[in-house]
């Protein structure tokens, strides 16, 4: 496929991305910080689109966007928002933060400068057509598939998160 | 000016999808035939559900708007216009405001993909189903955050309702899904797919619909997303963030006016997504029925004059009620324009009939027919079903559905595994 207007649709996808950010951590009413990451999170799906992976954007919209998101506004929505947007911050953390904002500030800088000798000239991609199919076979085929075991692990994980949330909120099983 | 023509001439030679072929033009045509297409199907769902509900309670249904009420929609769109919008004193102005636009931009986003045949779709996604289970998931985004900004009891309720609901049935759905993809991965490669289109033509090329695979185990998927499916869209019997005997009108009780019609028009265009989901997985899209059966020149032109005959009989059914009309005066201009509708249909129906417009159409006729089909049963899931409670609802989904869904899946896969196998050595040993 053609791409059509790619800058356009880049810089377009990266200001909602920006503004959404900032948005998150600005405002004081919880339900409008997290509708803006959700915004943030749908921008962030077309960018991975944008970069020929559209099984990572589908997952983004599916988990992040449609899943987590709505259980985060579900928990939100149940909290007192008049309490909420008079409260103070109360955390001492602005030191911390600051130092870890200039780590990244400064990581950026460099990518950006350094760019081009950094990363290899010619990067590797998927064919579009065939992108869920080439992320299965690197995942799980016999013979270059070698993540098998490493995503089995992981669904371990949130197993043991599942039954432990079972075990917690149930007084009697 | 010639380049421009040459451009737009150089899609019509392609066998893909405009999306496809990276047609920006026809994309923009497509995208606007599938947006008009929708509204006119969301209109002709208004005037048909109360109707159908009408005569299922031996009711007559609209019958004052035009000839037995055909224009009532038209009324009703004008009147929704024309009502006060009112917003509460204390809602957040902002997401009230948002809400509606969120539920109508997720419900019309999945019709991006929608194969109405191999080459009549906007685009055809590598990720075609996840894109569609997506951006339809995200709908439950707007009526949460509807029912939180009214500020009120009753909607923040039916939010709640409604979100346990569709993120509860999800899974099921989500597994009924999973086993379908494993049955399009059962060919040559042992690759499956994700696109839309894909998915159809796994079952053009497997001989038979997903529905009838391995039976019973593709109906029994099928049956998982049918009652998923009327879940999700909030529908009857599973209309609990609805209930007005309890909820007054849920997620939308304080929503008057335009803002009100978005969500009704999002309900519907939604209910169209997911018929069509369901169609595109179990019920081979865009194939017509009996492709090897009945297969042959003769019984391809025999399918092919459907879509033509379909109209005439409708507009057959219009000219037969204009002259059961009553001959009273006061009529005469509801008979004419009930005979001027059928003669219309009537005229559709013959342009149907040319051989290049029934060979482009037959694929779209096919797939409409099959969603209809679904329209027609959810108004009667809706004329029928009396209301579950929301624990009955809960126990359907986490305690029927799911556990079906997990044993489904796998049995398909093991099905899918031992199909060749058992083949061999039923041939060795008969």
């Amino acid at each position: 496929m053609m791409p059509v207007a790619t800058p356009f649709f880049f810089y377009l996808l990266s200001a909602t991305m920006i503004i959404g950010g900032v948005l998150v951590i600005t405002r004081r009413n919880a339900v409008h910080s997290a509708m803006a990451l959700i915004t943030a999170l749908l921008a962030q799906a077309g960018i991975y689109l944008m970069l020929y992976a559209p099984f990572v954007a589908g997952v983004q919209i599916i988990l992040y966007a449609g899943g987590i998101m709505v259980l985060f506004l579900f928990v939100i929505m149940l909290i007192s928002i008049e309490r909420t947007v008079k409260e103070r911050q109360f955390n001492k953390q602005w030191l911390v933060g600051i130092a870890a904002a200039a780590a990244l500030g400064g990581l950026f800088i460099a990518v950006y400068t350094k760019g081009k000798s950094l990363f290899p000239e010619g990067r590797v991609t998927y064919g579009e057509g065939q992108n869920v199919q080439d992320v299965a076979a690197l995942l799980y085929d016999q013979h270059q598939g070698m993540y098998m075991f490493s995503f089995e692990i992981a669904s371990l994980l949130l197993l043991v998160a599942i039954i432990g949330a079972v075990v917690m909120a149930k007084k009697r099983i | 000016m010639r380049e421009v023509i040459d451009y737009i001439q150089s899609y019509l030679s392609s066998d893909q999808t405009p999306g496809a072929a990276g047609n920006w033009f026809w994309a923009t045509v497509y995208v606007l035939l599938v947006f008009v297409g929708l509204s006119i199907a969301v209109i002709a769902m208004n005037w048909l559900e109360r109707k159908i509900l009408a005569h299922m309670q031996v009711r007559l249904g609209p019958m004052r708007v035009g000839p037995h009420g055909l224009l009532q929609p038209i009324a009703d769109a004008l009147k929704l216009l024309l009502k006060e919008d009112i917003m509460p004193a204390e809602a957040d102005a902002v997401v009230f405001w948002i809400a509606p636009f969120i539920v109508v931009l997720a419900a019309f986003t999945v019709f991006v993909v929608v194969p109405f045949g191999p080459t009549h779709a906007i685009t055809d996604m590598n990720i075609g189903i996840l894109f569609m289970l997506g951006v339809s998931s995200l709908s439950v985004l707007g009526i949460v955050t509807a029912g939180w900004a009214s500020n009120s009891h009753y909607p923040l309720i039916g939010a709640l309702r409604s979100s346990a609901q569709m993120v509860s049935y999800e899974v099921a759905m989500g597994l009924a899904v999973v086993s379908v993809i494993v049955m399009t991965s059962l060919n040559a490669e042992g690759t499956g797919t994700l696109s839309m289109i894909g998915i159809v033509q796994a079952q053009q090329a497997q001989h038979t619909w997903f529905v009838f695979k391995f039976f019973p185990l593709g109906l029994v998927g099928f049956f998982i997303f049918a009652v998923a499916m009327v879940a999700e869209t909030n529908r009857a019997p599973f209309d609990l963030p609805e209930a007005e005997s309890e909820l007054t009108a849920g997620f939308h009780t304080e929503y008057s006016g335009f803002r009100w019609s978005l969500f009704f028009l999002a309900e519907y265009s939604a209910m169209i997504a997911v018929s069509s989901i369901a169609v595109t997985l179990w019920l081979g899209g865009w194939l017509r029925p009996f492709p090897d059966a009945l297969s042959g020149p003769t019984w391809d032109l025999v399918f092919s004059l459907f879509p033509g005959i379909t109209f005439l009989l409708l507009g057959a059914m219009c000219f037969y009620n204009a002259a059961r009309m009553p001959k009273h005066p006061l009529f005469r201009i509801q008979t004419i324009g009930l005979a001027g509708f059928g003669a219309v249909l009537a005229l559709i129906g013959l342009v149907l009939f040319a051989p290049p417009v029934r060979d482009r159409v037959g694929d779209i006729f096919w797939f409409a027919a099959k969603v209809a089909a679904f329209m027609y049963l959810y108004i009667w899931y809706r004329g029928t079903f009396p209301r579950y409670r929301f624990d009955q609802l809960m126990k359907v989904g986490w305690k029927i559905l799911l556990p079906t869904g997990l044993v489904l899946l796998i049995l398909t896969a093991g099905a899918g595994f031992l199909e060749e196998p058992v083949k061999e050595w039923l041939k060795r040993v008969l």
